[in-house]
């Protein structure tokens, strides 16, 4: 444990937990909001188990809640989560080099995880986080949900809760510290009106994949050699 | 939800995942697609969430839930703590429920 704190450190072992504790908090709202629409309570706890990914959770419950085909809702989670492809690039050398733990590793890939590994210099700094944030968020998550689902039947109203408003705000917290770059923060902006616009018009999860077109915006792109977090390859 | 749409959406899920630790030997990414990453995923996440706060069913919805993001935002700017963050943008959102807001 003490080589643990000394790895990590201590501010970031801290807002991993804090980062549990808000997750935690999304996650019985996942499940409330999931049983209160009528699911029985083992399908959000499956997901949260099998999935592991709030976004795609929250954009297939919304689908099928609103009456949608099961179809149309495993699709918008998948083109949610299609981001999670670069990501495993991004953090592929933080889960270690056997096939015995690249295999379940790999299912611990998030997007807080990868903002906390992208943050970290050094591949041993780098593989303790991973991990450490990793299974700790998978277990409070996923503990999380099913609590969340065991309570909804008796929660009621979910929405008098305001529960619905706890993923975008964990979203948006995550998402600032990188904003606070001009250049991303352009692309962002750029990105997210293109998604807001789109939206009345495709299926769910498209327009949030269009707001990478942010990027191509000329003034939007990080420039060649900017050292940013992640930029170094080792 | 059916148990095969969760299968589904599962083993898609983990493909992806799988696709980068299992190939980052054998596939060079390219540097200048490794340093778009960070920003791209500030992107992405800035529109899952603002699209998350803004609508609901393809329409705008209702003006309670982006107040509480929003709250959230200022929070998370000032810095709060995670927890603080998320049960501000909930106690928003549910105060002004109960004022009458949609």
């Amino acid at each position: 444990m003490r080589s643990l704190w000394r790895t990590i450190g201590r501010g970031t072992l801290r807002d991993i937990a804090l980062v549990c504790l808000a997750d935690a908090l999304v996650g019985a709202s996942f499940g409330a909001i999931a049983v209160s629409g009528g699911l029985p309570p083992w399908a959000p706890v499956a997901m949260s188990l099998l999935v592991f990914a709030g976004g795609a959770q929250f954009a297939a419950l919304g689908v099928v809640l609103a009456g949608g085909d099961p179809l149309a809702a495993v699709a918008s989670g998948l083109v949610l989560n299609a981001r999670l492809l670069p990501f495993g690039f991004a953090v592929a050398d933080a889960l270690g080099g056997r096939l015995a733990t690249r295999l379940p590793g790999a299912h611990l890939i998030t997007d807080e995880v990868v903002a906390f590994v992208l943050a970290r210099h050094g591949t041993r700094a780098r593989r303790v986080t991973f991990w450490t944030c990793g299974l700790a968020l998978f277990a409070s998550w996923n503990l999380a949900v099913a609590g969340g689902a065991l309570a909804g039947g008796a929660v009621g109203d979910v929405a008098a809760l305001g529960l619905d408003a706890a993923f975008p705000a964990v979203l948006l917290a995550l998402a600032l510290p990188a904003l606070r770059e001009r250049v991303t923060r352009r692309a962002a902006l750029y990105g997210t009106a293109a998604a807001l616009a789109a939206t009345p018009f495709l299926p769910a999860g498209l327009p949030v994949l269009l707001s990478l077109g942010g990027l191509a915006v000329p003034g939007s792109r990080p420039a060649a050699g900017r050292r940013g977090p992640g930029a170094r390859p080792e | 939800m059916p148990l095969l749409a969760i299968a589904v959406l599962a083993a898609g899920t983990y493909a992806f995942r799988l696709a980068g630790p299992l190939l980052r030997d054998r596939v060079e990414v390219p540097g200048r697609l490794r340093r778009l990453l960070p920003a791209a995923t500030a992107v992405l996440l800035t529109a899952l969430a603002v699209t998350a706060a803004l609508t609901e069913d393809g329409g705008f919805a209702g003006w309670a839930r982006p107040a509480g993001v929003l709250a959230a935002g200022v929070l998370a700017l000032r810095r709060a703590p995670f927890p603080v963050v998320v049960v501000a943008a909930t106690a928003v959102t549910a105060a002004l429920r109960l004022c009458g807001v949609p």
